[in-house]
């Protein structure tokens, strides 16, 4: 039972990681593949609908741990706090900026919200990597489940390379999005800048599954990172023959790859401790009460399909392509009235 | 300052902050969505036209209910660490629910129906905003749900020094949630019926086009807001006597009722300072036997004041806290069981003011404007305009009496019952260093301090355009490109 909420809570990451991993690039690339205003309306409308519905995966995934396993969500949002913070600012940036960004005829406003859009973006993608690295390689926790040591305890040289390595993959990831969903001249410049940066952005992940795997790793999650490794060279190869369809499906498998090798590197911990193996947490030992998690399961049993069924619906229902000649002029209220 | 009081401040701060965004939500999406039945019902372009409008206005409002309600969500691990490692067993389940069940729905529908216009059939386009409306309530639900079991542990257990969940449908059937939930769904429909009401009043003040829009707006915001403070009105009263019951302190504390009274009599307002330093009760308005009446419907029986209740709480829970560095300066002091009186006694009186000017200026608007009229007078732009602050504040008057009320507990002892559930403020806190605290506190406050500017000036440029902001003018030239084009009718 604990073990299966361990796998729910790494699927609700994956969910999170896959769709909210294009959106970050999407925003993350709003500037270099948004040439002028109409392009930039493109790429911000190839999300505009779901980025929402993408976010609650985050929202689910933390409310599932407070649920399924206190310890280990009050131990990881407590210790990271900082990190944390600086997250949630990017998510309300980010999200504000998307609703907001439209609402207003002034190139001005456009491009502030168009920063807080990038800047909000990266910091987010980082901000997932560093705390989603931080599980898997442990804080400096004491017995009692607090961290000793600075409130930057979270920031290390291999949270950072997880922080990187998130960002690269979202960016990849958004781009091979954008030559899915748009048409074009933004289509082809999505596609080319997925073939000339994938090569140096995914590297990092490449890396961290290799650190991973060299501290932590079995039998079971080599053959993960492997996965993930070819997952990423049959992307590419897709997208070299202007499959996008497949490349964007075979970006999946690689998250979901790296999803599994990563909790699978974690597992039987949940959040370990550097200072002393002992005061690790463990599935077992942060659990809530089996009773609980029956509860959770009939939740998650009835609710999980009908989310994927109605998110799915949402992506069929926006299914088609987008271009600047979609894109329907202004129309805002004028600031002054005569 | 200490963690404590910073983590305090800070999860007031967003939590007010996030329920000025909430009712607006809940209550707007409902009656969006009924007057975009209206219109597919009649075809009335004045239901379109409002459904347009208000739809617009609720859209800004939404995402920053949206990305508040993302920090409330978090906090709980991030500054109540010892909290949510003492009830996650138990608390956890319903805020994973209300993520999982209501919020999903809320988000996805809110995108179909925002990019959905003219792409999907009209009926389906018009069951993606009750889906959303009705999961702004189920949200409202789990989340209530969460809150009362603090106020009212039930469906639990102590086992290993940590609640442990026994009955889930004791906790999503406490009686308690079933008193807040009305109230607060009734408080979400007098803030909707108030902006309503305030915005198309002052419409018709300027005479906008589109009178009919407006004049529609009026009625229905006023209905609904005088029948929302009508259930105020009552569940407030069975939520008063659930409370008498179940937090005796908050209420004596919420009447700055130092000593025992029989009949007790209900202090209308107070002049000078109701703190309680000897217990020398201040000069006050009072109607007498009222406050036996509301605590128990009966005119003759005894309400027990402070003086009376602390001994009960300190010989039940303890007079000192403990010896634990952890608590800080706390350790081995002193329990105070009064919560703060000043707050506690005015914040239930403005929360009752406040809601009862706002449905007045309602039904006095409605008046005012009966049969087509309008008066001229700038009197008139100002009780339009100013009515629509009154149900917020009451909103957020009402949270700060029910948790400020609670201190000394963040888990209020269950008097009757569920031994050792409960928790003190001061125990619930990360064991974070003060300045981690203070920085998300300065940069939290900051931000929503500048998204709420923004936010307002969003709202005023919309408000100001009216209908001409939201739908283009009808004209001959309504031509549809063709169907495989058609990919976004409306586009951020």
């Amino acid at each position: 039972m604990e073990t299966f909420w361990f796998c729910v809570i790494a699927l609700l990451w994956l969910g999170y990681l896959f769709l909210e991993g294009f959106d970050f690039g999407v925003g993350m690339l709003l500037p270099v593949l948004g040439r002028d205003e109409a392009e930039r309306r493109v790429l911000i409308n190839t999300i505009g609908p779901v980025w929402d519905g993408n976010e609650v995966w985050l929202l689910v995934a933390g409310g599932a741990t407070f649920a399924a396993f206190p310890d280990w969500y009050a131990s990881l949002f407590s210790s990271a706090y900082l990190p944390l913070t600086l997250f949630l600012l990017a998510l309300i940036g980010r999200g504000v900026a998307f609703e907001y960004r439209g609402k207003v005829d002034s190139a001005r406003w456009r491009r502030v919200w168009d920063t807080v859009i990038v800047a909000g973006s990266w910091t987010a993608a980082l901000g997932v990597g560093l705390i989603l690295s931080a599980t898997v390689f442990g804080l400096p926790l004491d017995a009692a489940g607090d961290r000793v040591g600075s409130p930057f305890a979270a920031v290390s040289p291999e949270t950072l390379l997880g922080a990187v390595a998130v960002a690269g993959y979202a960016l990849v990831h958004g781009a091979v999005f954008l030559s899915l969903k748009t048409e074009g001249q933004v289509r082809l410049r999505a596609r080319g800048l997925a073939l000339k940066v994938a090569p140096f952005a995914l590297l990092p992940l490449l890396v961290l599954l290799l650190t991973v795997q060299l501290r932590f790793g079995s039998a079971w999650t080599w053959a993960a990172s492997i996965v993930v490794a070819l997952a990423a060279l049959g992307a590419y190869a897709r997208l070299v023959l202007g499959r996008e369809g497949q490349a964007f499906a075979l970006m999946g498998v690689a998250v979901a790859a790296t999803v599994a090798a990563l909790f699978g590197a974690l597992y039987p911990n949940v959040l370990p401790s550097t200072l002393d193996p002992a005061w690790s947490l463990t599935v077992a030992g942060a659990a809530s009460s089996p009773y609980t998690l029956t509860v959770m399961t009939w939740v998650a049993g009835f609710g999980t399909p009908a989310v994927l069924v109605y998110q799915g619906w949402t992506y069929w229902v926006f299914r088609r392509r987008i271009g600047t000649r979609h894109i329907p002029p202004v129309h805002v209220p004028a600031g002054r009235e005569p | 300052m200490d963690v404590l009081d910073l983590a305090r401040w800070q999860f007031g701060i967003t939590t007010v902050y996030h329920f000025l965004m909430v009712p607006l939500t809940i209550g707007l999406s409902l009656l969006v969505a009924g007057m975009q039945t209206a219109w597919v019902r009649t075809g009335d372009r004045k239901y379109l036209a409002m459904t347009k409008f208000w739809g617009k206005l609720l859209l800004i409002n939404f995402a920053m209910g949206v990305v508040t309600g993302i920090v409330q969500e978090f906090q709980f691990g991030m500054t109540w660490s010892a909290y949510s490692r003492f009830v996650g067993d138990v608390f956890g389940a319903p805020l994973a629910m209300e993520g999982l069940v209501a919020f999903f729905v809320e988000s996805t529908f809110l995108g179909l129906w925002i990019f959905g216009w003219d792409r999907l059939p009209k009926k389906v386009h018009l069951a993606c905003a009750w889906a959303f409306s009705l999961a702004t309530i189920a949200s409202a639900y789990f989340i209530l749900a969460a809150n009362s079991w603090m106020q009212h542990p039930v469906g639990a257990e102590l086992v290993d020094g940590r609640p442990r969940l026994t009955s889930i449908w004791a906790v999503l059937g406490n009686n308690t949630v079933l008193a807040a939930f009305p109230h607060t769904i009734f408080g979400a429909f007098a803030v909707a019926g108030s902006f309503l009401v305030g915005i198309a009043a002052w419409h018709l003040w300027r005479r906008t086009e589109e009178g009919a829009v407006w004049r529609a707006s009026v009625k229905l915001g006023t209905w609904v807001g005088v029948a929302a403070f009508a259930g105020l009105a009552v569940s407030g009263d069975v939520q008063g006597k659930l409370m008498f019951e179940q937090q005796p302190m908050k209420m004596a504390a919420a009447e700055a009722l130092c000593h025992t009274e029989q009949p007790a009599s209900f202090s209308v307002f107070a002049i000078g300072d109701v703190r309680r330093q000897d217990c020398e009760s201040v000069k006050s308005v009072t109607v007498p036997a009222l406050l036996s009446f509301l605590a128990h419907n009966d005119f003759s029986t005894e309400v027990k004041g402070i003086e009376d209740l602390v001994p009960m709480y300190q010989e039940k829970y303890g007079a000192n806290y403990p010896e634990d560095p952890r608590l800080g300066e706390l350790s081995g002091k002193p329990i105070d069981y009064v919560p703060n009186l000043p707050v506690t006694y005015w914040g239930f009186r403005l929360m009752i003011g406040f809601g009862a000017l706002a449905a007045g200026a309602g039904l006095l608007v409605l008046w005012l404007t009966r049969g087509g009229r309008v008066p001229r007078g700038r009197w008139f732009r100002l009780l339009a305009l100013g009515s629509i602050a009154t149900p917020f504040l009451a909103n957020s008057f009402g949270w700060i009496f029910t948790e400020m009320g609670r201190q000394p507990f963040v888990v209020v002892p269950n008097p009757s019952g569920v031994d050792g559930v409960w928790m003190f403020t001061a125990r619930a806190v990360s064991s974070s260093t003060p300045g981690e605290v203070l920085t998300s506190l300065i940069a939290l406050t900051l931000v929503y301090g500048v998204l709420a500017c923004v936010e307002v000036f969003l709202v005023r440029r919309y408000v100001r355009a009216g209908v001409a902001g939201v739908l283009p003018a009808p004209g001959p030239d309504e031509t549809k490109s063709d169907k495989g084009d058609d990919v976004l009718s409306f586009a951020y």
